[in-house]
């Protein structure tokens, strides 16, 4: 995985990335607003009404917090050097912490042991990647196969026989409170139900952020600021990241590179806790066997989308979670209705890198984005097992074409002994 | 000289070391959680009964494919950890291929292997071009084709499935008798046997060993893997070489299905076991990459799992419990080799030294690290793909 990072990339990218950093959350607003507006077309021009209806948005937000927590604690981790592909074992460690914690203690307890749970997992990673020097992705698999055995192990030892609870579930559990702001939530539906272009799809979202809110959606979108903040604009987030881009420049500055990698896949490891953790009580209400399905690895694509960065990654885990959202909910129509505006966009952005020089690409796109219009005026329903797959798909096509483009911390996935900077 | 003896015992010394500490975790897990220990070490460790051993070699010989196919990549440091979506694509080819019987007998039997193979290479290809042209980590996008994978089988096993009899499952055409592998008996009950394909899987262990070994082409690949820099200094294409390891990687994957299909279940069904990519990387590592010690991992993995299965029912304890053992495993292996191979260095010293200082001429040091030493070899890089850099700080 490192072989593409040489020494100079950094240097000789950072003065041109600097005028665009000012802009990071902008561009995620910016982003944002313009895929509302796309969808709003969209929904025009097809009648697939459930694109935007606040039903939807509001699963997309919790169908996004997991996997954005997850990418979250792959970026803490990744930053700091240490590829973290255990994160779907702590988060199934979080599924079950979420469950036992909750189940004795209450809501906010299940938030704590979700954590803790996770941060367990990143201890085991930690240990194996910092201290004994084992390959990241070894450790990673190990960790995941520890993880679900250990989970599976604990459920049998901890819910059979409790109410409800048994070998592949736990006992319903309490969910922490949720927001609703009665009057505007009304008012928002009016406008919703008109139907009007745009002004009904931004009122669905923001009915969406007012209805039923799960404060732990809120503390989520508060972790991924704070991490922005922490990372980016304090001397310990420089510091950790700098350990992910050169540890020895790092360790000759005084860094104690090893303690910063430890405290990073800990906190990595907690996130990811917190992301199961919300499955369990968000997306569900209680721990159930095999209810990540997957979601860790998706957090780790999320982040690569994302480009190692915060907003991108938001990006990324909204747009998996928009997708695993409107799969669920007649999913059919709706994806197939996304499939014109694919083809559309590949059209459009193809013919621009023809233009721009690039004809092999170029066509390329051309190519699937023909492909992808023949398919949606042949079919007229997508079929369910094709929409589950679409996240993966995207993350192949993203990696496919923009790998060239992004650009993970020079030092990801290397091991590094102490004293190494000699 | 003793060297070779001494060299055995630290070759062996490593996966007992791994597996002490892996069984001490395990142990202090159970402890903890209040579990009787020892209740469940005797249960596990007891001697298996007939049935239970072929049941053992069954499941191993399942997994053995699997830890081939990863062993071929990390010769060439490649992660493949997609052999999961890799093997389920090609045991549904397989399946349909045989069911739909287009050639009579045993010929039927061989198309559909050269078709699972070539669809396992076909899925674990997408890998590799894509890492040798567009730079994409292949433990992401084998990660990515594994999602796509099941959800695309599931697709198309509703578009053809036939449902089977008297169930809600359903399923691919069944293979028909004449083109199923006979099994191979155990016992003198003939309810217990092993599966014929043991004999093909085995043969596969040997060819892995002859092309890695003895052929040009196995030189290249093993070169690759050591330090991609020297392998283009000596005119190896490796772009080339790293969409041929994913390929025959891919290819052994799409193998690892098939001794049930033809053996056991003869007919690719909803139900059709999954999870078998991710044991075949701990197999891997525990056998060093080598086809011999592969199979005692497999061995090894499958007794593990055999014999766990009595436990909720003799001393209610869940069964998973041996997840966690196998899981420790993969850790302890790498670190007790690493270990075992400092203090085999620093025996190495300790006997250099002896040596000058008795006598004036120092006697040769026999080489210990030629790359085609014995199948006990422990040498470091042959197995887990980053250890390149503790490798440095010894010598």
């Amino acid at each position: 995985m490192s072989d593409k990072a040489g020494v100079i990339v950094p240097d000789a990218k950072a003065p041109a990335k600097k005028p665009r950093r000012k802009l990071g959350l902008w561009w995620v607003a910016i982003a944002l607003v313009s895929a509302l507006l796309l969808l709003s077309v969209l929904r025009i021009v097809t009648g697939a009404g459930d694109l935007t209806s606040s039903g939807t948005i509001a699963g997309t937000l919790i169908a996004t917090m997991p996997i954005m927590l997850a990418g979250l604690g792959g970026l803490w981790s990744e930053r700091a050097g240490v590829v973290n592909i255990g994160l779907e074992g702590m988060m199934i460690l979080g599924t079950w912490g979420a469950g036992y914690f909750g189940y004795h203690y209450g809501a906010w307890a299940a938030v704590i042991g979700a954590i803790l749970m996770g941060m367990l997992g990143g201890l085991i990673h930690a240990t194996a990647t910092v201290i004994f020097g084992i390959d990241h992705i070894i450790s990673g698999v190990a960790v995941n196969i520890i993880a679900l055995g250990a989970v599976q192990y604990l459920a049998s030892l901890t819910f059979v026989g409790l109410p409800g609870g048994g070998q592949t579930q736990s006992p319903k559990i309490p969910d922490v409170p949720t927001i609703t702001i009665g009057p505007l939530s009304d008012g928002l539906k009016d406008i919703e139900d008109k139907g009007t272009f745009f002004v009904s799809d931004l009122a669905s979202v923001l009915r969406a952020l007012v209805t039923n809110l799960s404060s732990l959606v809120l503390i989520s979108l508060l972790l991924l600021v704070v991490t922005y903040y922490v990372l980016w604009r304090t001397s310990f987030g420089l510091r950790l990241r700098s350990v992910g881009e050169s540890p020895s420049a790092a360790e000759s500055l005084g860094v104690k590179v090893l303690r910063y990698k430890f405290a990073a896949v800990l906190i990595s490891g907690g996130l990811a806790g917190l992301a199961g953790g919300f499955l369990a009580m968000v997306a569900s209400s209680n721990y159930r066997d095999g209810q990540t399905g997957g979601r860790g690895y998706i957090g780790l694509a999320a982040m690569i989308f994302g480009n190692w960065r915060p907003g991108g990654l938001l990006g990324g885990s909204a747009l998996f979670g928009y997708t695993e959202t409107l799969g669920l909910r007649q999913g059919g129509t709706s994806v197939h209705a996304l499939l014109l505006a694919i083809a559309v966009l590949a059209l459009a952005f193809g013919i621009w890198q023809v233009r721009k020089g690039e004809a092999v690409a170029g066509s390329v796109i051309v190519g699937l984005g023909a492909l992808v219009a023949a398919l949606y005026f042949s079919i007229d329903e997508v079929p369910s097992d094709f929409t589950r797959m679409t996240p993966y798909i995207i993350t192949l096509l993203v990696l496919a074409f923009a790998s060239q483009r992004l650009r993970m911390p020079a030092a990801d996935g290397q091991i590094y002994r102490k004293g190494s900077a000699g | 000289m003793n060297s070779r003896v001494t060299r055995l015992a630290l070759g062996l010394a490593a996966p007992l070391l791994a597996l002490v500490a892996a069984f001490a975790i395990t142990s202090l897990v159970l402890i903890i959680a209040g579990d009787p220990v020892g209740g469940v070490w005797s249960t596990i460790l007891q001697v298996p009964a007939e049935r239970n051993m072929a049941n053992i070699i069954n499941n191993a010989t399942v997994l053995y494919l699997s830890g081939l196919a990863i062993a071929v990549g990390f010769k060439m440091n490649l992660f493949n950890i997609g052999v999961d979506g890799q093997y389920r694509v090609a045991a549904f080819t397989a399946a349909v291929v045989a069911g739909e019987a287009w050639l009579p007998g045993y010929l039927n039997t061989a198309l559909a292997i050269v078709c699972a193979m070539a669809v396992g290479a076909l899925w674990a290809g997408i890998a590799g071009v894509l890492r040798a042209t567009r730079g994409v980590s292949e433990v992401i996008s084998t990660i990515m084709l594994n999602f796509i994978a099941t959800g695309l089988v599931a697709y198309l096993l509703r578009k053809i499935a036939v449902r089977v009899p008297g169930s809600n499952e359903i399923g691919t055409k069944e293979i028909p008798e004449g083109s199923r592998i006979p099994s191979i008996p155990f016992s003198d009950n003939p309810a217990i046997s092993l599966y014929g394909f043991l004999v093909i899987a085995a043969f596969f262990g040997f060819l892995y060993w002859f092309v890695l070994n003895k052929t040009r082409f196995g030189f290249d690949l093993r070169a690759t893997g050591r330090s991609t820099t020297a392998a283009v200094a000596s005119g190896i294409d490796v772009t080339r070489m790293t969409v041929a390891a994913l390929l025959i990687s891919g290819a052994i994957a799409g193998l690892v299905g098939l001794p049930i299909l033809f053996g056991d279940a003869y007919k690719y069904g909803s139900t059709f076991q999954s999870g078998l990519g991710f044991a075949g990387i701990a197999i891997a590592l525990l056998g060093r990459n080598n086809p011999v010690g592969i199979a005692v991992g497999a061995l090894l993995f499958a007794f593990l799992d055999e014999q766990s299965n009595p436990l909720q029912i003799i001393i209610g304890v869940s069964p998973d419990i041996v997840a966690i053992t196998q899981g420790t495993i993969v850790l302890t292996v790498v670190i007790s080799y690493e270990v075992v191979r400092r203090y085999g260095v620093r025996l190495e010293q300790h006997h250099v030294g002896l040596a000058l200082e008795g006598q004036v001429d120092p006697p040769p040091v026999p080489p210990d690290r030629s790359p085609d030493s014995s199948t006990t070899d422990s040498t470091p890089t042959d197995g887990a793909p980053g250890d390149d850099k503790t490798k440095g700080v010894s010598t």
